[in-house]
């Protein structure tokens, strides 16, 4: 299993090179991957549909208490399944329609990370685990969305999804570290088994309000749904496979992952079910009025993701099964649509439907699947996506509450998506021929058509035999979500009932909003302004508020003035001395001066009148060498005391001090009295207390003694264990070998700021 | 930048091969006696710098062959070398190896990775520093 999901990274890192080698057919060799972990994956499925679960361990960090764990069950192998077969049509698919795209490498090093992320993220069993591979399929959809990176929008709209999606990751870290307090484990599976214990817990509220937050900026739910249908500037492969299949089911996916343990209580009821429903009329409402290609059908899986977190809040085991059975019906005839929204551009150059019309003689085998795949969007008997349309109905029939208000919602959702499903079903392809951008020569190559029409003949596989996906793995999917084995099943026909009734009557009602689309649009043409002060508002304007602060900040902070530097660093060293010194209630004791020794006594003469001249000097070249002299007595007060080491240290550092300066001494005006006595007795006046809280903190630490002293073991232990009698040099290299190790770093740091500090001086010069 | 002095630069010249020599001197010997790689470092870019006085950027730049940058990089991953040995016998990071061996003439040798380490932080020091003063001189002209 980690290798599995190591080995798609390891891919990726090689695929440029593979893309390279083999040119026209890397979509299909590269595909060889997704295609074996469908397989790997698929030998899970006896064991996972009898109802086992697998928990396989690999520690990582044993210290933490934080192991590389992948939980096997029905969900996650559903969604694994999903990821990898879905996978293997769009890295083909992609493979043609990317053709000749200059950076079509880079796209698979992507795409493959991706896959690997996603397929992480849904196996993880450690919360850490699955946190980390969060934040990463967030990072690799912003390289995705932006892979046009030279078009503006693809920036733009690649960074607000990346906004909104790690920004509600922040949220989940948090709540997952609550989740682990309050369930005892970072482990699935170990939380799962313990749900009442994290329902009564006191922080089951705030845990709860954070996960729903990550979980409803991946998954698009209102009011966070905006980001989804403009992420639609990424290659339509790439929408195919985010923003249908996978990266924007991870929020349903946690969802439904933590049922168990945070499940069935009113407020999980109440939001899921309102967000959800909302986020489902919300979504079917603007897919009904858009016009661009993908934007319907972005804004219709919006819709699919507003429905299946209602279903999870509604929590019934209907309920969950028709959460299963959507989730899969939507993959498949979603993935189906967007690939043909790719033929429909790669063909015919179409972008929107106003510009499409009559082209099923042109592309007769895209144009049948094309309508296979929208009658299951529509819920059209005999189709998957009637059977789950079905149960969605019967469970928001029978739900625990709010019956009203969702089957209002809910039959409405439906009239609409049967009319979203005529756009897309019968609009490109009936009715008279219309002038495409592009006139579509041939049908597209296979390795496009493989994925609608086999994702497209599932679908109505499926809807024939619902027991083949239902003792498959649907069961088994809502099994785990439940968190006990479930008695639903799936099924064609249920006899003429309420949801039946229902569906015949949207299907009548979305037939005739079809007709009267071009009608029905104008009338809404409001929408646009309304939406001016929707929630893409809100973002943009926290966006500015963002650059309105870091401006303000840096015109306070980063003024340009050195001086101004010195004086915040050293007053607020010396205010932070001075407070802590109050609080602590820091003495100091008497200072001997009668014990000073007359050698002793000379070193600190020079030492004061060195100090005096370089401050009272009006030469520069003075003031350095007055500066130098401080250093190397400070030097010699080093040797005094048996500190070879540190002496010999500060006589170099001094040298080279000293000759840094003189370099740079030429390039500076003389001194020039510029500053008034004010200003300069305010210099005077900081520096004296600056100086004098130091000393006051130097002369406390001879008497404070929280600990004791570590020298004696550094002595002791020195030659035994370091094997070196300098036991400065020990210290510094063996004992205390990562403190050095960060010294060295920051001072390769340092060396390489000057150096672009000067250049970039020198630069500006010419 | 050059000073033009002839007793400066015949000083240099002499001086800088035994400055270099006693810096690696310093470098070795640092696990007993006072010294070290931050030493000998300080006292290697201390004699380049010299070098730099007495001759010209140029020749300074020639003698030391490679760009400072570089020993910043090389001293860094040297650093970061030292303390893997541990992590791959299943040690603490950065427990030191000690490999004790004799050689015939020279005697018993002690090797370590605490010398590969002091070696890096060796290099760091001359490259950083080296790295400010020549890119300062050169600044300069």
């Amino acid at each position: 299993m980690l290798y599995a999901i190591l080995s798609t990274f390891l891919v990726a890192a090689i695929a440029p090179a593979v893309h390279r080698v083999t040119g026209r057919a890397s979509g299909w060799v590269l595909g060889i991957l997704p295609a074996a972990l469908f397989l790997y994956f698929l030998s899970f499925l006896p064991a996972v549909s009898s109802g086992e679960s697998i928990v396989l361990s690999w520690p990582w960090l044993p210290g933490l208490d934080i192991h590389l764990s992948f939980l096997v069950d029905g969900l996650s192998l559903l969604f694994a399944l999903l990821i990898s077969g879905i996978g293997f049509f769009i890295v083909t698919y992609a493979g043609r329609y990317l053709e000749g795209h200059r950076d079509l490498g880079r796209f698979y090093v992507i795409i493959l990370a991706f896959m690997g992320s996603m397929l992480g993220l849904v196996l993880a069993d450690n919360l850490i685990a699955m946190f980390v591979f969060w934040e990463l399929t967030s990072i690799t959809s912003y390289l995705l969305i932006g892979y046009n990176h030279e078009n503006a929008d693809a920036r733009k709209y690649a960074l607000q999804g990346l906004i909104v999606t790690v920004g509600g990751g922040l949220a989940l870290l948090a709540g997952i570290v609550m989740l682990a307090m309050a369930g005892g484990s970072y482990e699935l599976s170990e939380i799962l088994a313990n749900g009442d214990v994290v329902r009564e817990h006191s922080l089951y509220l705030p845990l709860l309000i954070l996960i729903l937050i990550g979980a409803f900026t991946k998954s698009a739910q209102v009011p966070f749904h905006f980001w989804l249908p403009r992420a639609m500037a990424a290659p339509t492969p790439v929408s195919a496979y985010l923003h249908s299949a996978t990266m924007v089911k991870a929020g349903v996916y946690l969802l439904a992952r933590l049922n168990p343990s945070l499940g069935g209580t009113e407020i999980w009821f109440t939001t899921l079910a309102l967000f959800g429903a909302l986020t489902m009329f919300t979504g079917v409402f603007l897919a009904f009025r858009s016009t661009g290609v993908k934007q319907v059908l972005a804004y219709s899986t919006v819709m699919a993701l507003g429905t299946l977190t209602m279903l999870i809040g509604i929590g019934t085991e209907t309920a969950l099964m028709a959460a299963m059975a959507f989730l899969l019906a939507h993959s498949l005839y979603k993935g189906a649509l967007f690939m043909v929204a790719g033929i429909l551009d790669h063909e015919a150059g179409a972008k929107d439907f106003l510009q499409t019309g009559g082209l099923r003689t042109a592309l007769p085998v895209t144009a049948a699947f094309a309508i296979l795949a929208a009658l299951s969007l529509g819920g059209v008997i005999p189709l998957f996506g009637f059977v789950a349309k079905e149960l969605m109905l019967e469970s928001v029939l029978e739900a625990p509450g709010l019956v009203g208000i969702l089957t209002l919602l809910a039959v409405l959702t439906a009239i609409l998506g049967v009319a979203v499903a005529a756009i897309v079903g019968i609009r490109p392809w009936f009715g008279s021929r219309v002038e495409t951008p592009k006139t579509p020569h041939h049908e597209a190559p296979p390795a496009m058509l493989a994925g609608p029409v086999v994702l497209a003949s599932l679908g109505l596989i499926f809807g024939l035999g619902p027991g083949l996906a239902d003792e498959g793995l649907v069961n088994a999917a809502a099994a785990s979500v439940q968190g006990a084995p479930v008695d639903a099943y799936l099924a064609l026909w249920h006899g003429v009932n309420w949801p039946l009734a229902i569906s015949a009557f949207s299907l009548i009602a979305g037939g005739l909003l079809y007709w009267r689309w071009e009608q029905a649009r104008r009338a809404l043409a409001w929408v646009d302004q309304a939406a001016e002060y929707g929630p893409e508002k809100g973002y943009f304007k926290m966006m500015d508020g963002l650059v309105w602060i870091s401006e303000w900040q840096t015109r306070v902070l980063q003024n340009g003035y050195l001086r101004y530097y010195v004086i915040v660093i050293v007053a607020m060293t010396a205010g932070l001395v001075g407070v802590t010194a109050q609080l602590f209630d820091v003495s100091v004791s008497a200072v001997h001066f009668e014990r000073l020794q007359i050698h002793e006594m000379a070193i600190i003469a020079i030492l004061v009148a060195s100090m005096l001249f370089a401050v009272l000097t009006r030469s520069r070249l003075g003031a350095v060498a007055a500066l130098g002299s401080l250093g190397f007595t400070v030097a010699l007060v080093y040797v005094l005391y048996s500190a070879a080491d540190v002496g010999i240290t500060q006589v170099l550092v001094e040298t080279l001090t000293v000759i840094l300066l003189v370099l740079v001494l030429f390039r500076l005006p003389g001194f020039l009295s510029l500053s008034s006595t004010a200003l300069r007795l305010r210099d005077a006046g900081i520096a004296l207390v600056a100086g004098g809280m130091i000393t006051l903190l130097m002369l406390s630490t001879l008497d404070a003694r929280l600990f004791d002293s570590i020298s004696q073991y550094f002595i002791e232990e020195s030659e035994p264990s370091g094997y070196g009698r300098n036991i400065v040099n020990v210290v510094l290299v063996d004992f205390r070998a990562l403190d050095t190790l960060g010294e060295i770093f920051v001072l390769a740091l340092a060396a390489i700021g000057v150096y672009a500090m000067i250049r970039f001086r020198a630069e500006d010069r010419r | 930048m050059s000073m033009h002095s002839l007793i400066l630069r015949t000083a240099g010249h002499f001086l800088l091969p035994l400055l270099l020599l006693f810096s690696v001197f310093l470098l070795l010997r640092g696990h007993d006696e006072p010294g070290g790689g931050f030493i000998g470092g300080l006292v290697a870019a201390a004699a380049i710098v010299l070098y730099l006085f007495s001759m010209d950027i140029r020749s300074a730049r020639k003698v030391l062959r490679v760009d400072p940058r570089d020993l910043l990089g090389a001293g860094m991953v040297l650093a970061v070398v030292s303390a893997l040995p541990a992590a791959f016998l299943g040690q603490a990071f950065f427990t030191a190896q000690w490999w004790e061996f004799t050689v015939p003439v020279f005697g018993e040798i002690k090797l370590s990775t605490v010398l590969i380490f002091d070696i890096g932080v060796y290099l760091v020091v001359i490259g950083s520093v080296l790295t400010i003063m020549l890119n300062l001189a050169e600044a300069e002209d």
